[in-house]
């Protein structure tokens, strides 16, 4: 069957379980023949509360610092030390201090609307969304090691391994210049898209089969509601799920443009 | 119920990365036993060996719903 077509609930004939269908939304409005989605608006969203809670926090700075001064600081300090200094090096981590800060804190807000009630919904389990960002990711590192090492001298870098002999170049450099300059935006993407699409749907099939449990009685009132208990300990597991994408995501952007910018042996 | 032969078989394709995740953590836990003031290098390694076992399991529930379909039209 097509799961694509699935609603969450089927009128007659058996629970049906929620497919991709679920991410499909109405458009909320239209705009000039462009069709405005919530995805879309959460996008904006985010990005708004991002800026606007770095901003005030950045704001009013003080000796005795405020709480929400505190709490900025102490949010960009992980990101700047624990994910900047720790990988790229204290060498050059400073300029790309921003650029990971933002990125963090723009997928952990677009993750957590994921468990926010009302909101519900992972921006990124939307594939193309997730694209864009890699594919941001993906010019930057690229760029870093260009400007850096020159267009032959990158690929070397990246396509040609260390401490191996000349007779296995054949072999290994298309499998490097494939995984590391073609896969890596991909897996990237997928990686954050996956793990939001399928928390998302696990979610889901918790909520809408405990309701189907209950509804027909029987055995079903037992185990509906233990159905709705799992649910509740599923959305415990996306919090951490969707704190540990940001955080993963964010770490191997540091980790390839350490890797672009790297001397080489 | 609904649903296709594909997911049983990404469900056998997770087992493969699961494995790996759990060996992944084990040598983690190993290492900060043994040196509890290497967590902060151990940890960042962990988690990128982590995250490139999990793309297996990420590529195979993408191949599940690409070829379900592809399959039915």
């Amino acid at each position: 069957m097509n799961l694509a077509t699935s609603a969450p609930l089927a009128a007659e004939g058996g629970f049906e379980a929620p497919g991709p269908g679920i991410f499909d939304l109405p458009p909320v409005f239209t705009v000039g023949g462009i069709d405005v989605t919530k995805p879309m608006l959460l996008l904006v969203l985010s990005a708004l509360v991002v800026f606007g809670f770095l901003f005030a926090a950045a704001r009013q700075r003080g000796m005795v610092p405020s709480k929400l001064q505190f709490a900025g600081e102490s949010a960009y300090n992980f990101t700047r030390n624990s994910i900047g200094r720790d990988i790229i090096g204290s060498h050059d981590f400073q300029k790309f201090v921003p650029y990971l800060t933002a990125l963090f804190f723009f997928i952990l807000a677009n993750n957590l609307f994921s468990s926010i009630p009302f909101i519900q919904f992972p921006t990124f389990s939307r594939a193309s969304m997730a694209y864009a960002l890699a594919g941001l990711s993906w010019v930057i590192y690229n760029a870093v090691g260009i400007h850096k090492h020159g267009l032959v001298g990158y690929l070397k870098l990246q396509c040609v391994p260390a401490g191996v002999s000349p007779i296995m170049y054949p072999l290994l450099v298309p499998l490097e210049f494939f995984s590391n300059i073609l896969v890596r935006p991909v897996t990237l993407a997928l990686r954050l898209f996956a793990n939001m699409f399928a928390g998302h749907i696990l979610l889901v099939l918790f909520a809408t089969g405990g309701l189907y449990l209950v509804e027909h009685g029987g055995i079903g009132y037992v185990a509906g509601p233990v159905a709705w208990v799992l649910a509740i300990l599923v959305a415990f597991l996306e919090l951490l799920v969707q704190v540990l994408q940001a955080y993963v995501f964010t770490l191997l952007n540091a980790m390839y443009i350490q890797g672009a910018l790297a001397d080489e042996h | 119920m609904g649903g296709s032969l594909n997911m049983i078989g990404y469900g056998l394709a997770a087992i493969g990365p699961g494995i790996g995740i759990g060996l992944i953590f084990a040598a983690y836990i190993n290492g900060v036993a043994r040196q509890p003031e290497a967590q902060s290098r151990l940890q960042s390694i962990a988690i990128l060996g982590f995250a490139l076992a999990e793309a297996l399991a990420i590529i195979g529930i993408a191949l599940a719903f690409v070829l379900t379909g592809s399959s039915t039209q």
